[in-house]
């Protein structure tokens, strides 16, 4: 078992550091730095007065050993600035050039700096992820008792009229992403020309206080997507259960319905929905830019948009390493989980 | 001005899709009538959830081709005193030989929006079935042999493909599909390396087959090697001497992501099946004959996985579609000016709760295709399993 989980856990590390490499890689292109320098500086620059601006700040060393900076292994770059201080990504604005450390990366807790919002990155990514942390409890909270009780329903009595309308209604749930039944949702309850207004259109005042109202849409849009698959893979797993010798021994005795399908197949069958759950969080982070796009909700995928649209290196970076370690670390959990919940998989 | 009212408009419609009509039901009437010669296509006959599901992709992929005829006005074309009109109103002052009515109403740019969800398809009817054929390409050619060999080859693969899987789809878009990569040739590199696939996959195709026929196997060999760098020098580096093939840059970045993206669900899948059916009796067989490997993989296993695979091949359209249309709301679409569906979505949600109408048919559009996808993927996989 310790084996088992530290080779899984070792693999992990090698997939972040490789993932990372490769955001870092891809967010500082020379098209992105130049980019940065102009915003940074000048626009009117010409290139030679960026290749200085990039020159003096670093830029322009070798990529590993910026990642390596970056990532607090190698020390960090220094230069003389125009005023003759000494300057680097270490040293903040106040501090004395002789006692900053010399490594200040990732791993030292230091996520740099944010060239848009101009404050400390780990910052905004705290305060960001906890409201989206706020969106998907809530999401969660709907979106898994109804899955599975959806597919549950369906696949104890395969063929029935249940299953084929319960299954058509999670076909139809997998076929409308998130942008469409957030479109329909906000026509339908919010907006002025069908009437209804039961709910807000937009979540942002659901940033200092969540009410029923400006939190249901958003929640309701993104459960609906990702419910359908959930649903549709308990009902896949349950049918498989109800089929199974000792169901039938269990019907013979004569056990009741019900009793069978609580007691006996219930535990069996949600084996397989735990990984897809765990698994779906990668797709729930599309879900949440999107959602917080639409609703204006200003957490993790909202600041993502930001960074990514207004080349905000450090904050990009940041951003998709949480994201890159948030998936790593749900794909461990279904591994580890299916393991213990399913004791005929010998761990090996 | 007379508007049209409810009843009217789903009339008029109905009147501008007569060609899709025809055209669907010559399909329809043709495929019931040799039904038991189609083997799985016929089949798919005898599921109403695959019957509803085909006839929803077939009313897009022929609403694709005949665009023309069925859109009643350009896409592009602006008639001012039409911004953001309801659904049905008539064109004041309308010129000669134009149509009379916006059916849809008009968007915020005094387009007409029927005509612009109308031919929103055809990109997505292009697009989305040729990266998601791209993508099986390339797990094909990767995943077979990792599954039917194993050893380094399948362990590194299998990282690789691992490695892009934990890559959230969202962050891999915002940073492929950006102006900016396109100067760095990233792009270039990644359509040059997944454009190869599609070639490798049909010459090793015919290789292994017809290898003992060396004049049928150089035919082959040669047409495929010669249409394919044709193609490839065009798609992938814009180089074609002829200027047949080509494809905007813009295209080409959305195209090479979402091919990349999809390719290592497919390497999983087709691996998987691979381990599962080199275990067979006929794979055995093909051994003792001496069959080479390629030929096992590709003439024994390929034809024996094909039930699942076409199942995923018409769920990965749908999802491909859904991925396009999301690239199309955070305006990373084909153009900004084209009437790509997620881009329309887009521009519609600002004035969502004044005019509902501009956001609506792009999105029903949308998920009726997926929906209509979804469907056939789930009609097929229930007949298939039956054989």
């Amino acid at each position: 078992m310790w084996l088992f989980l530290l080779k899984r856990t070792g693999l992990m590390f090698i997939t972040a550091l490789c993932l990372t490499f490769v955001v870092f890689f891809l967010t500082n292109l020379y098209p992105n730095l130049e980019k940065l320098a102009k915003t940074e500086g000048n626009m009117r620059m010409t290139d030679q007065q960026v290749e200085q601006w990039l020159d003096t700040r670093g830029y322009s060393q070798p990529m590993l050993k910026r990642y390596g900076e970056w990532l607090g292994v190698v020390p960090s770059y220094r230069y003389v600035g125009a005023d003759g201080n000494e300057r680097g990504r270490c040293i903040k604005p106040g501090m004395d050039p002789a006692i900053a450390p010399n490594y200040c990366g990732v791993l030292q807790g230091d996520f740099g700096f944010s060239s848009v919002f101009k404050v400390d990155v780990s910052t905004i990514i705290n305060k960001r992820l906890g409201l989206t942390g706020w969106l998907m409890l809530f999401v969660m909270i709907v979106m898994i008792p109804m899955a599975l009780l959806i597919g549950v329903l369906a696949g104890m009595r395969e063929g029935s009229k249940l299953d084929r309308s319960l299954s058509s209604f999670s076909i139809v749930t997998t076929a409308t992403p998130e942008y469409v039944s957030g479109v329909v949702f906000i026509v339908i309850f919010a907006s002025s020309a069908v009437g209804l207004r039961w709910f807000k259109g937009s979540a942002t005042s659901a940033m200092t206080e969540i009410t029923f109202a400006n939190f249901t849409l958003p929640v309701m849009t993104m459960a609906f997507y990702g419910m359908g698959y959930v649903a549709r893979m308990t009902r896949a797993s349950m049918a498989e259960v109800m089929t199974a010798q000792y169901i039938r021994t269990a019907r013979l005795k004569g056990v009741s319905f019900g009793n069978i399908v609580v007691k006996h197949a219930l535990r069996n069958a949600l084996i397989a929905p735990f990984t897809v759950i765990m698994l779906q969080f990668p797709w729930l982070l599309t879900g949440v830019v999107i959602v917080e796009t639409l609703f204006n909700y200003k957490g993790f995928g909202w600041v993502l948009v930001q960074a990514a649209s207004n080349n905000d290196i450090e904050l990009l970076l940041s951003c998709s390493v949480v994201a890159v370690i948030v998936v790593l670390i749900t794909q461990l959990i279904s591994d580890i989980g299916y393991v213990f919940l399913n004791p005929r998989i010998r761990m090996s | 001005m007379n508007s049209l009212t409810g009843w009217e408009i789903a009339l008029q419609i109905g009147i501008q899709f007569t060609p899709v009509w025809v055209a669907l039901a010559i399909t329809l009437a043709a495929s019931m009538y040799y039904k038991d010669r189609l083997g799985l296509y016929g089949h798919l006959f005898d599921s109403r959830v695959g019957i509803t599901g085909l006839i929803i992709v077939l009313f897009w992929a022929f609403t694709a081709i005949f665009a023309d005829l069925v859109a009643t006005h350009d896409a592009l074309s602006q008639i001012a005193s039409m911004k953001n009109k309801k659904p049905g109103t008539q064109i004041r002052n309308a010129a000669d030989g134009i149509y009379q009515y916006y059916l849809l109403g008009g968007d915020n740019l005094a387009r007409d929006i029927f005509s612009r969800m109308v031919m929103g398809s055809r990109s997505v009817m292009i697009i989305a079935p040729a990266a998601t054929a791209f993508a099986f390409m390339v797990g094909i050619t990767l995943g077979l042999p990792a599954g039917f060999r194993g050893g380094k080859f399948d362990t590194s693969i299998s990282f690789l493909a691992n490695l892009v899987l934990a890559f959230p789809v969202i962050l891999l878009f915002f940073l492929l599909v950006t102006p900016e990569i396109r100067a760095t040739g990233v792009p270039l590199v990644l359509a040059g390396v997944l454009f190869l696939f599609p070639i490798v996959f049909f010459v090793v195709l015919f290789q292994s087959r017809f290898y003992t026929q060396p004049m049928k196997r150089n035919v082959y060999v040669a047409t495929t090697l010669v249409l394919g760098f044709w193609a490839y020098s065009g798609l992938a580096f814009n180089a074609d001497p002829l200027g047949v093939f080509y494809m905007d840059p813009n295209l080409l970045n959305i195209f090479v992501s979402v091919v990349f993206v999809n390719s290592p669900t497919v390497f999983r899948i087709v691996r998987g099946l691979a381990l599962d059916i080199k275990t067979r009796d006929y794979v055995a067989a093909a051994q003792t004959r001496g069959e080479g490997s390629w030929y096992i993989m590709l003439w024994e296993i390929l034809p024996n996985a094909r039930g699942p695979l076409i199942v995923d091949f018409c769920l990965r359209i749908g999802y491909t579609t859904i991925l396009l249309g999301t690239l199309g709301f955070f305006g990373l679409g084909v153009s900004p000016e084209s009437p790509d569906w997620g881009m329309t979505i887009n521009e519609g949600r600002k004035l969502m709760s004044i005019y509902p109408h501009l956001a609506i048919p792009p999105a029903v559009a949308l998920m009726s295709l997926v929906l209509g996808l979804n469907l056939l993927a789930d009609g097929l996989r229930e007949q298939s399993l039956k054989d």
